[in-house]
């Protein structure tokens, strides 16, 4: 029983952050229609930011606010430039895609580059015993990232269903021809999509660090977590993104301690295989409207 | 200065089609002018020039005596130029409330806004039942409701119709033209691209009837219905 709770609780967390980048990868995809594959590495550049203002002695609040803000930034910029530019030429999104992935692979690079491929760590945002709740047991680290995640999630809704632009982004993910009639700048629509999107995996990224380290590589495992997360919740769902995480998190964790601990991946990834071979849309996934 | 809207000798197309061939038209402020002709003779692509959707490869826009060309279809809309697209353009996952405030999304009178609202549900009072269900759960005739009523939610000068009877019962049609002669009564300019030519003529003022890209015909509506080539290839009579 309290191993059990160890595994959900330890689930939880980590499944918090793959539903982070899980939920801005849907936002990205939702209202751009491009699987963003960069998303990783600008990820990864921003917590690279937050370390370097972190080791210039910054305060960790404003530390990691900038590197927030300088992911946000980064994402507004890569929608407002390069895939903007490709996209008034008419290119398809495959295209776009290819330009993501391509953009990844400079990140990456620069990355290496600037910071150098040593492996460094990263300091945690909370520390302390853990906490006893009966027979339960969580760490003050689970919690934190458990109680960000879902933090995170509900403002995204509350931004989406309750604002003026929120609402201008829904109707730019379903029709942004007719959103433009609406007097939408859709544009700039786009751009804070992106924004909003890369600065969730920002925050990904910063909660991932402490426990895996920061490296150029280092988040590449939460990107294709997040990756599987997104598409098992269904790709446009953004609920589904945040449960999708939660199930994978939970269910590695279960794996890794009931049978054993390589298996993890792998059998995690093979369950998600079978639920897409059942439901090729994800779990609350419907195929997109097709735009006119 | 009138809302005049002035078109002259605008070519456009998409890619190597030249989908219009130098046409010049106007609509006086108060008019309603019908834009007629057969699937393919330039209608749609006539009005998505106007909202700013498409670039004229060459030609001139003004509205109200300026000129529109450089501007994007967000700020036409700002300036009173509001299209009802072919095929409706609602969004079918918001719900018909929320369709409606986006009709008015540029707009920062949040109280008239409100007024509107109550208007446009007066207006067509199976909208205000349904307001808070997803758009794409209406019937044909309600969804082309929803965007004439999300197109007066933005206060239009000039009103831009693609088809508004396309798809849609005999009676629903009626139904919609009734109301679009009540809107104009209400002082509203009125460009509607039909191809129900018949019912387009009873509405308005002035027609222009378009083949392969260029003006054909234009001329009063009451004269054209009499005119014999009219009748006979656009009246089906």
């Amino acid at each position: 029983m309290e191993a059990l709770i160890r595994y959900l609780a330890g689930g939880l967390s980590a499944g918090a952050l793959y539903g982070l980048m899980a939920l801005g990868l849907v936002l990205i995809y939702r209202a751009s229609e491009v699987v963003n594959f960069g998303h990783g590495d600008m990820a990864m550049i921003s917590t690279f930011v937050a370390y370097t203002l972190l080791r210039a002695r910054w305060p960790l609040p404003i530390a990691l606010l900038g590197a927030v803000l300088f992911g946000a930034f980064l994402g507004a910029l890569v929608e407002g430039g390069p895939l903007r530019l490709a996209r008034h030429r008419r290119a398809s999104p495959l295209t776009l895609v290819v330009i993501t992935l391509g953009l990844a692979l400079v990140l990456n690079g620069l990355a290496g580059l600037l910071w150098g491929h040593e492996i460094r760590t990263f300091p945690a945002m909370v520390s302390g015993p853990p906490l006893r709740l009966g027979p339960a047991v969580i760490t003050r680290e689970q919690l934190f990232n458990l109680t960000v995640g879902l933090l995170l999630a509900l403002a995204l809704y509350a931004f989406l269903r309750l604002t003026r632009i929120g609402l201008a982004l829904r109707a730019v993910t379903q029709n942004p021809e007719v959103a433009r009639l609406m007097g939408i700048p859709v544009d700039r629509i786009l751009s804070l999509a992106w924004g909003i999107g890369v600065g969730l995996g920002a925050i990904a990224g910063i909660l991932a660090a402490p426990l895996v380290y920061l490296e150029p590589n280092a988040l590449l495992p939460l990107l294709i977590k997040g990756f599987a997360a997104a598409v098992l919740g269904g790709m446009t769902s953004l609920p589904g993104a945040v449960i999708g995480g939660w199930l994978l998190g939970i269910l590695e964790n279960l794996v890794a301690g009931y049978i054993a601990t390589e298996l993890k991946t792998p059998f995690a990834f093979a369950l998600i295989v079978a639920v897409l071979v059942v439901r090729p849309a994800g779990l609350l996934g419907r195929p997109i409207a097709r735009r006119v | 200065m009138s809302a005049d809207l002035i078109l002259s000798e605008v070519t456009a197309g998409y890619g190597p089609i030249l989908a219009l061939r130098g046409i010049s038209l106007e609509v006086r402020e108060g008019e309603v002018v019908a834009l007629l002709g057969a699937n393919g003779a330039g209608k749609t692509t006539t009005l998505r020039v106007i909202a700013g959707l498409l670039p004229p490869l060459a030609g001139t826009i003004s509205f109200a005596g300026h000129p529109l060309h450089r501007l994007p279809p967000e700020q036409r809309v700002a300036r009173g130029i509001v299209l009802v697209p072919e095929g409706r353009g609602i969004f079918p996952e918001l719900t018909v409330e929320e369709n409606l405030r986006l009709g008015a999304w540029h707009r920062r009178d949040l109280r008239a806004v409100r007024t509107d609202l109550e208007r446009v549900f007066h207006l067509f009072p199976i909208l205000r039942e349904r307001r808070a269900q997803p758009a794409g759960t209406l019937s044909g005739g309600e969804q082309q409701m929803l965007a004439i009523g999300r197109a007066l939610m933005a206060r239009p000068r000039l009103l831009l119709l693609d088809e508004p009877s396309l798809g849609l019962a005999p009676l629903v049609v009626q139904h919609i033209f009734e109301i679009l002669r009540d809107i104009h009564e209400a002082g509203a300019t009125l460009l509607i691209a039909e191809q129900n030519a018949y019912l387009a003529l009873t509405l308005a003022h002035w027609a222009y009837i378009l083949q392969n890209g260029e003006i054909r015909l234009q001329g009063e509506a009451q004269t054209l219905r009499e005119n014999p080539e009219v009748k006979a290839l656009y009246l089906g009579r």
